[in-house]
């Protein structure tokens, strides 16, 4: 079972959370800290296993992170997933960000977090690995993106509009704050299948 | 309309979305929380609004202000008004925030069910699966008891999409509902073998999941399990897999055997490591569940640790990472083929990665011997020196000591050297682990008498050099050290060199800073260096009281009260002996008195194991609850004397002389069992404790040159050379004389375990004859392992046997009023057994099912929301539908538990093809080939109309076709004794199914695979005259086998076999009824009427009809005459023919194989409703497990517990007696003693069972 799925930056800021078991407010955001000051602390070319320390579940569980450009990427699992298959899931879960979002950046994710759980939903529901195929996840994403369009059709026209004009602002951002704007770069690790 | 949209979303345009808000954040950084409480003030205006738009944008934003860590439950009505919109864009708003926020204590949650509902059956996928998503982030126990027949349905929808997240979901559900484990569970295994990968990934996800927290029950899976590991190429399939087999191989060392292989393949022929590292982690699983004496599988060892090693040699520091894990695995049972990689792990323990040197360490733990202990703790002191951070180092230090102390120090030779390691870790600044050294320094002393000498030595040395330890930080956990060491010297203060000077240092000023607890141990010590001051040198004893009395006034003022009360006692006893010495009275002797005897260690479950003394009853009143305590209570009484008086009043007059004796004895005991209590003289226990202890072994001097004491200077490495030079004599020694060693193994033992190293450590003698002494127990203390599992683990309630058949009142709730449809079929079928008897009887019915309802309560230890839901869906059927399903349970065997089980037996036993398994024997015509469970009957085309049968059924018959197969032997036998036997042909098997394979199988672990004899329970039904007439053969095995669900009914299956070469047909079956049993004709057929056979027989089929009998007393055996009539057709003639038999209603076919748990038996046979009787059987000389399997075989028991030769057994009668069997066995005696709440029942059952071993 995948006990959570974090995501954070390089500065702790939460950028995602999943947590499939039910916490209050405060101690998800502890555990995001905790977590955050654990992963953070390790050296680039180190194990990307970490055991121990959690405020989440016991000693059966194990921290399997990535690092990509800003992000962390944490999976909280127990014993009974493969450490290796969740790295290879990590890496699916980017590269579908990476093609959904075309070159995904923090910005994405920061601006976009709703999309990000919609794209998570198709992999992993209820910490049980749904899909680990890529296409297959696209393809479910797309469909569902498609209907939400057609959906808005002439409605969501004025909204469109505006929403375009604010975006153009939007190459701003990135001056205000010095992050975010790197893309995340997806190595080609070897594939899982 | 049209135009109110388009407004709308004008109006809509200039609130602020999700990304605005994130903008607005992020603009905001100085005062972000005001920007936000400014926001949702927002938020909480547009929720206001009708307008869905507004509020779903309200709500997406509320989700990312969740993720901050805003509570935004407060919003949870308007995120359940979101999900139910119609649009789907706005509904995955509403379930995603619902999966975010919502759980088990969300009130609106139970305002979701039809919502959730609606959107399960709703015509567009993505609204199903957006439902299930948000379902499974947020069921509940309601929820899932609602929804789980939706879901089960969704399991079997055209699209794959939505399958595979109603199977994924199904886990969750089971979690919060384990009731509809069960009616699920078929549905769930069929999506095994589903055609899209995705469906069957989640099945398999799903039952990985379930098997891992409860294996047992999913071995009989193993089978296709095995083909889909040998025939997907999922890597994340075959990985789950692997990972379930690895779970399952310690529950079934066969199918350990079976897996190497296969496993072997795939760790050389794949290329994705994960895949190869579970493969060999689910190897070493199986080679630890094999464990011992397979010297084949030093190849699968060689071939582990060989690809660990290229792991862990690899330069990706998680490969690295997950082979030393993996490796430690191995090491609990094969630490010989890990040792050989000392370097490598070693090398490890260099590595920059934290993760990965204290998995290294890890690995140390086991790798160390008697030889390389000192040289391997060596090392890790010196990692102790360069560790930063203080994580690693506590780590470092517990490990250490882990290493060393392991199985009772078995691998410590020298005992000096552990100590000076020990003092070296005190010199540890910060570390947490005070208190652990303490405790081995304590340990170590106590236990290791032979160290004693020297620990007080170097005990009074760090004493001496406290202030080295507590240094300046008063918080300094190392100080708890002082503890042991003042308790140490106090002790055993006879070994002390100086007492009077330790004495002094113990009493220093700067001690009043240490903590309450360890000033308290000073204290108390110090009073015991007194008395070994005053008992050696009376000359120094003025001064020494002198010194006690200046300077334990500082303790009595102490803020603690321990040390306070501990310090005024001792002063004041100083102080008087004082006194006497003034008076030149010799005080020596009795003030050592005071603190005469030794502590022994306790083991630390010692107090829990403290048998209850017989008699003694803690809830009993201990006096008459008396009247006059009521006129006591208008008393006014001072608060701390509240309970005196009255106490002390009624004991005076109530208590006598026995009572006191027994009281006496109790507190003895009590007192005996303290470790706290210093005995007065030796127990008894003690004695028998010490008795072959230390005195007792003769102890060789050792010429050792004393160590160099220098304080505060390591000094445990100089042992390290000494301990070479040691050996080094000793080997040299050993060649003179090996008539000395006969006599040091002889010595070996007090805890020692010479026997565990490798061979070459036999060699090394420990530098010290020690005595380790065991822990105490108390007498009589049972052996146990209570190992508390943790009663809230929601997984303890899916721990549920799934191979037993669906009982009818496992259903899953559903809302309509009308059983469904499936379930009618079968049930119209059953009319042709005739309802008279049931109708007569109809409340009686429904008193037993519910007897039987909460029989099968106890027996699954289900949970409280079975009952809520029994009655549910109970009362919502029509009473017509409770009657057909029940008459739709009337010929349902009592378990398929046989099937499978035997399924595995055979899969495990056979060749290592696995689908020859799951192939149903193509001879039987009506054997179903997959046991299917679904509520859909497809009956089979032999047994249409007249039978009474549904899946389950056909499930039996093939899981008996199967046993067939397997006991081919069997079978065999039996053929060659029909041919002899020229007549023929009516078999008569009187077994309940296949109950008793099971409980053959149960028998047959414990003993070992000791296969059991086969038995067969076949008997003539009849014999014919005609044989050689008719030239065909109709064989009959019958089957007569009680009915759970109502008491008066009993099913007799026939098998019919035609052995001739012409055409069986017209088969009418007819049994002349007598008063107590009758058969059970079609409505509308005469009471002598026959009840034709269903089907026709070609020539060498066989095929099984069944019949159903009313039996109205069970108490007795009955006899019962029956004709055969059927037309023989041969090319060119037909005959009339007739088969006369008997069928034979033994008691024991009336009862019925049923689980007890031996509380509930417990519970039964005190409750003094059953009558006892007792039987003896002599001359029995086959082994006790083919007795009872043969019991449970024959007689339908089941073994509620074994103890060697003695066994309890239990059974129930289709009437709902409890049968109770002890069976005790000696030499070739069994003696048999039977209870039942039904006399004569007993005795005719008792009568069988005699009867079946004087046929043997």
């Amino acid at each position: 079972m995948i006990k959570a799925i974090l995501i954070f930056n390089n500065h702790g800021k939460p950028r995602l959370s999943k947590f499939y078991e039910h916490y209050s407010e405060d101690t998800e955001q502890q555990i995001i800290r905790e977590t955050f000051h654990l992963v953070s602390k390790r050296d680039e070319n180190v194990c990307n296993f970490l055991e121990g320390g959690m405020l989440i579940g016991g000693s059966d569980n194990k921290l399997i992170y990535r690092h990509y450009a800003t992000l962390y990427f944490v999976f909280c699992v127990d014993s009974s997933e493969s450490e290796l298959g969740i790295l290879d899931l990590i890496q699916v879960f980017v590269e579908t960000l990476d093609k959904c979002f075309e070159n995904v950046c923090e910005l994405d994710l920061i601006f976009h977090v709703d999309k990000v759980h919609n794209i998570l939903a198709e992999m992993v529901m209820g910490g049980m690995v749904l899909e680990t195929n890529m296409n297959e996840i696209i393809t479910q994403v797309d469909a569902q993106n498609k209907m939400e369009k057609s959906e808005a059709g002439i409605a969501g026209a004025p909204a469109r509009a505006v929403s375009a004009v604010k975006n153009m602002n939007l190459p701003e951002i990135p001056r205000n704050i010095n992050i975010g704007d790197i893309s995340i770069k997806v190595p080609n690790l070897p594939s899982f299948k | 309309m049209a135009l109110k949209i388009v407004k709308g979303s004008i109006d809509r345009m200039f609130d602020k979305n999700l990304q605005d808000l994130v903008r607005g954040i992020r603009n905001h950084k100085e005062d972000e929380a005001k920007y936000i409480s400014t926001c949702i003030d927002e938020i909480k205006q547009e929720l206001k609004q009708d307008n869905i738009a507004v509020k779903a944008n309200a709500v997406c934003k509320l989700t990312y202000l969740q993720m901050l860590g805003y509570d935004v439950s407060w919003a949870a009505f308007n995120i359940v008004e979101v999900m139910s919109s119609s649009k789907f864009t706005y509904k995955r708003i509403g379930y995603l925030a619902a999966s975010q926020c919502f759980h088990e204590g969300t009130d609106v949650i139970m305002l979701t069910t039809n919502q959730i509902r609606k959107d399960l059956s709703s015509p567009n996928q993505y609204d199903t699966g957006v439902a299930l998503t948000g379902l499974s982030c947020f069921v509940t126990a309601d929820l899932a008891r609602d929804l789980a027949n939706d879901i089960m349905t969704l399991m079997s929808h055209t699209k794959p999409y939505i399958r595979k997240k109603a199977v994924l979901i199904m886990y969750k559900v089971f979690l919060k509902y384990p009731e509809s484990l069960r009616p699920a569970f078929p549905r769930l295994k069929e999506k095994l073998e589903d055609p899209d990968p995705g469906v069957q990934s989640a099945a398999v996800n799903v039952i990985c999941e379930l098997a891992r927290r409860n294996p047992k029950n999913y071995l009989s899976l193993a089978p296709l399990f095995f083909k889909l590991m040998t025939s997907s190429t999922n890597n994340w399939v075959l990985i789950k897999i692997i990972k379930l087999f690895g779970a399952l191989t310690p529950l079934e060392p066969r199918l350990g055997k079976k897996l190497i292989e296969p496993l072997t393949n795939l760790i050389h022929s794949t290329s994705a490591m994960s895949l190869l590292y579970e493969c060999v982690n689910t190897v070493i699983a199986v080679l630890i569940s094999l464990s011992s004496g397979m010297p084949n599988h030093s190849a699968s060892i060689q071939l582990c640790v060989q690809k660990l090693r290229i792991l862990i040699e690899d330069s990706d520091q998680n490969l690295k990472y997950l082979g030393l894990l993996a490796m430690s695995k191995i090491l609990k049972t094969h630490p010989k083929s890990v040792q050989s990689h000392k370097d490598l792990i070693l090398q490890c323990l260099d590595d920059k990665d934290e993760s990965i040197r204290l998995r290294a360490l890890d690995l140390l733990y086991g790798m160390v011997s008697k030889k390389n202990l000192m040289e391997i703790v060596k090392k890790l002191m010196l990692h102790v020196d360069k560790a930063e951070g203080t994580t690693y180092r506590d780590e470092l230090l517990t490990k250490i000591i882990d290493i060393c102390s392991q199985s009772n120090y078995q691998y410590i030779t020298n005992f000096e050297w552990y100590i000076s390691i020990l003092v070296e870790l005190t010199r540890l600044e910060g570390t947490r682990h005070g208190h652990l050294i303490a405790s081995q320094m304590l340990d170590v002393s106590i236990r290791v008498k032979a160290i004693r000498g020297f620990a007080v030595a170097q005990m009074a040395t760090l004493l001496d050099n406290a202030h080295l330890l507590t240094g300046n930080t008063q918080r300094n956990g190392i100080c708890e050290v002082l503890y042991a060491a003042a308790w140490i010297c106090g002790e055993f203060s006879e070994h002390l060199d100086d007492p009077m000077q330790t004495l002094e240092a113990m009493l220093r000023p700067k001690v009043a800073t240490l903590p309450g607890h360890i000033q308290a141990v000073y204290v108390q010590n110090a009073a015991k260096l007194f008395a070994t001051v005053l008992h050696g040198q009376e000359g120094t004893a003025q001064e020494t009281s002198q010194l006690l009395i200046d300077r334990l006034p500082l303790f009595v003022q102490s803020a603690n009260l321990e040390v306070q009360e501990r310090a005024s006692c001792i002063l004041q006893l100083v102080k008087y002996v004082q006194k006497l010495q003034q008076k030149e009275v010799e005080v020596g002797e009795e003030v050592t008195a005071l603190f005469a005897g030794e502590l022994n260690p306790v083991a630390p479950k010692a107090q829990k194991k403290v048998p209850i003394p017989e008699g003694l009853d803690l809830d009993a009143w201990i006096n008459e609850p008396s009247s006059e305590s009521e006129s006591e209570d208008e008393k006014p009484r001072a608060v701390f004397t509240e309970e005196e008086p009255r106490h002390s009043r009624a004991r005076h007059t109530e208590v006598d002389e026995k009572e006191l004796a027994r009281r006496r004895e109790v507190r003895k005991q009590e007192q005996a069992n303290n470790p706290f209590y210093i005995k007065a003289s030796p127990s008894s226990q003690k004695v028998y404790q010490e008795a072959p202890g230390v005195e007792h072994i003769p102890v060789v001097q050792i010429d050792l040159s004393v160590p160099l004491k220098v304080p505060g200077m390591p000094m445990s490495d100089q042992y390290l050379k000494l301990e070479e030079e040691r050996r080094q004599k000793d080997r040299a020694d050993k060649r003179k004389k090996k008539e000395k060693r006969k006599k040091r193994d002889k010595r070996g033992r007090g805890g020692r375990r010479a026997d565990s190293g490798p061979e070459s450590e036999e060699d090394i003698t420990p530098a010290h004859m020690v005595d380790i002494v065991t822990e105490e127990m108390p007498e009589n203390a049972l052996p146990s392992d209570d190992d508390d599992k943790d009663p809230n683990d929601p997984h303890k309630a899916l721990d549920i046997d799934l191979d037993k058949p669906l009982a009818d009142s496992e259903k899953l709730p559903v809302r309509t009023h009308r059983p469904p449809d499936v379930l009618k079929s079968p049930g119209e079928e059953v009319e042709v057994a005739p309802p008279d008897p049931k109708k007569k009887s109809k409340k009686e019915k429904e008193k037993k099912k519910d007897k039987e309802r909460k029989k099968s309560k106890d027996e699954k230890k289900k949970k409280k929301h079975r009952h809520e839901r029994e009655e549910e869906p109970g009362d919502a059927l029509p009473e017509e539908a409770v009657q057909l399903a029940e008459s739709n349970e009337v010929v349902a065997p009592p378990a398929t538990t046989p099937a499978e089980a035997s399924d595995l037996d055979f899969w495990l036993s056979s060749a290592p093809v696995p689908s020859n398994a799951q192939e149903a024997p193509k001879a039987e015509p009506a054997a179903i080939p997959e046991p299917t469970r679904s509520p859909a009957p497809d009956a089979s085309p032999e047994a249409p109309a007249s039978e009474p049968e549904d899946p389950k059924e056909t499930e039996t018959k093939s899981s008996k076709h199967k046993k067939k197969k397997q006991k081919k032997e069997k079978e065999k036998k039996e053929k060659e004794e029909k041919k002899k036997k020229k007549h023929h042909h009516h078999h008569h098997q009187r077994d309940g199914g296949g109950d008793e394979s099971v409980q053959n199988g149960t028998v047959e672990e414990e003993e070992e695979e000791e296969p059991l004899p086969p038995m067969s329970n076949y008997c003539l039904l009849a014999e014919n005259s005609y044989v050689k007439m008719m030239m065909e053969d109709a064989d009959e095995v019958c089957d007569i086998q009680g009915n759970l669900q109502d008491g008066s009914q009993v099913v007799v299956s026939v098998i019919f076999e035609n052995k001739s070469d012409s055409f069986l047909k017209s088969m009418e079956f007819n049994v002349l009824d007598s008063l107590n049993s009758k058969l059970q004709r079609p409505e509308g057929a005469g009471p002598h009427d026959g009840l034709p056979v269903p089907f026709q027989l070609p020539p060498g089929v066989s095929n099984e009809a069944r019949f159903v009998f009313s039996v109205q007393s069970i108490v007795m055996p009955q006899k019962l005459k029956g004709t055969l009539t059927f037309i023989v057709k041969s090319e060119d003639s037909s005959t009339h023919e007739k088969l006369d038999f008997k069928l034979h209603f033994t008691c024991s076919s009336y009862l019925i194989t049923t689980p007890c748990y031996s509380d509930a038996y417990a519970k039964l046979l005190e409750s003094g409703d059953l009558k006892g009787s007792s039987v003896r059987l002599e001359g029995i000389s086959m082994p006790f497990h083919h007795l009872l399997a043969r019991i449970c075989f024959h007689h339908h028991f089941s073994v509620v517990e074994r103890i060697d030769s003695c066994a309890s057994m239990y059974s129930r009668s289709i009437q709902g007696h409890h049968v109770c069997l002890l069976i005790k066995t000696a030499d070739q005696t069994v003696s048999i003693d039977a209870k039942c709440d039904e006399p004569s029942l007993l005795g005719n059952v008792l009568d069988e069972i005699k009867q079946t071993f004087s046929q043997c």
